[in-house]
């Protein structure tokens, strides 16, 4: 988060010649990149803090429901999940873990790309299998929680 | 995400004068504590992420077959992938432990101040949560492999 914020005050302390000493001159001429400047890493930053406190419980309590309790990954075929997304209760829970996660994961690995990608042909690669694989999951995930067919079963 | 970056501007302020003599000086982060659960927040949400991946594809199975997804579901069920299931865990415990922690610090004055006991908490609260966690994920591999029946 912060390095991309550092990247864009950058310019700020170079770009012109009377702030030496990083203070600007009251009277100074504002730079354009300021009113090309939106908040989008602000609000990066909000949603990773505010998608990790409702994610900590929902992904806390499919952990433990999925994982711990009544043996665990034993007793899961798929009759179980056909039992959970009857409920709409789990297919919402399902469904908002789904996206907050992948999307608090992509923000992640989002920044973690920009801090190691040296070329920014290597970035812009990265970031183009990144968003494509975030499409998939959102897209799939999200179709498969709402046309579950519970009649497969038979 | 914290990153180190995130609180070298108090370099000024660890290198003022009163600053603690024969402390750690320079960023509150650099190569203590604070850096490595930053790199281990890193690494713990990339392999989240791409266990993420690849949970949604296999679940994707439920809309092809019963038959297909009870298959793949089937491969899981031994004691390779349930030690697997016990590091994810621990990992996701981590990141979300973790993440508490960088809240605190960002959003309480005196974060900053206690980041380095704070990790030393959660890391008493991994351990306190993963002990009973792992006993009851590994319990059934336990029994199937050693049991009497």
């Amino acid at each position: 988060m912060t390095t991309a914020k550092a990247e864009v005050s950058a310019p700020a302390a170079t770009g012109s010649t009377n702030v030496r000493s990083g203070i600007e001159a009251p009277n100074a001429k504002r730079r354009k990149v300021a009113g090309r400047r939106t908040n989008f890493e602000m609000y990066s930053w909000l949603f990773m803090r505010l998608s990790g406190i409702v994610l900590i419980v929902l992904v806390f309590g499919h952990l433990l429901i999925m994982n711990v309790l009544d043996g665990g990954v034993h007793r899961i075929n798929w009759g179980f999940v056909a039992g959970r997304w009857a409920s709409p209760f789990w297919q919402t829970w399902d469904l908002l873990m789904l996206w907050l996660a992948e999307l608090h994961g992509a923000n992640g690995l989002r920044t973690v790309i920009n801090d190691y990608a040296r070329k920014d042909g290597t970035r812009f690669w990265l970031m183009v299998l990144l968003y494509a694989s975030v499409i998939l999951t959102i897209g799939l995930g999200t179709l498969v929680i709402f046309t579950f067919d519970p009649s497969m079963g038979g | 995400m914290a990153s180190p970056t995130a609180i070298r501007g108090s370099d000024a302020a660890a290198q003022h004068p009163l600053a603690t003599p024969g402390k750690r000086r320079g960023s509150l982060y650099r190569g203590g504590e604070g850096m490595w659960s930053w790199v281990a927040h890193r690494i713990t949400g990339v392999l989240t992420f791409f266990f993420l991946f690849t949970h949604v594809l296999d679940t994707a199975l439920v809309r092809v077959s019963p038959e297909s997804y009870n298959k793949v579901i089937e491969t899981y069920k031994n004691p390779l992938v349930n030690l697997m299931e016990v590091g994810l865990v621990g990992a996701v415990l981590f990141h979300g432990l973790n993440g508490l922690r960088i809240m605190t610090v960002d959003f309480w004055s005196k974060g900053p101040k206690y980041q380095r006991l704070l990790l030393w908490v959660i890391l008493a609260v991994w351990v306190l949560v993963m002990i009973p966690g792992a006993y009851f994920m590994l319990q059934r591999t336990f029994s199937d492999m050693f049991g009497a029946s």
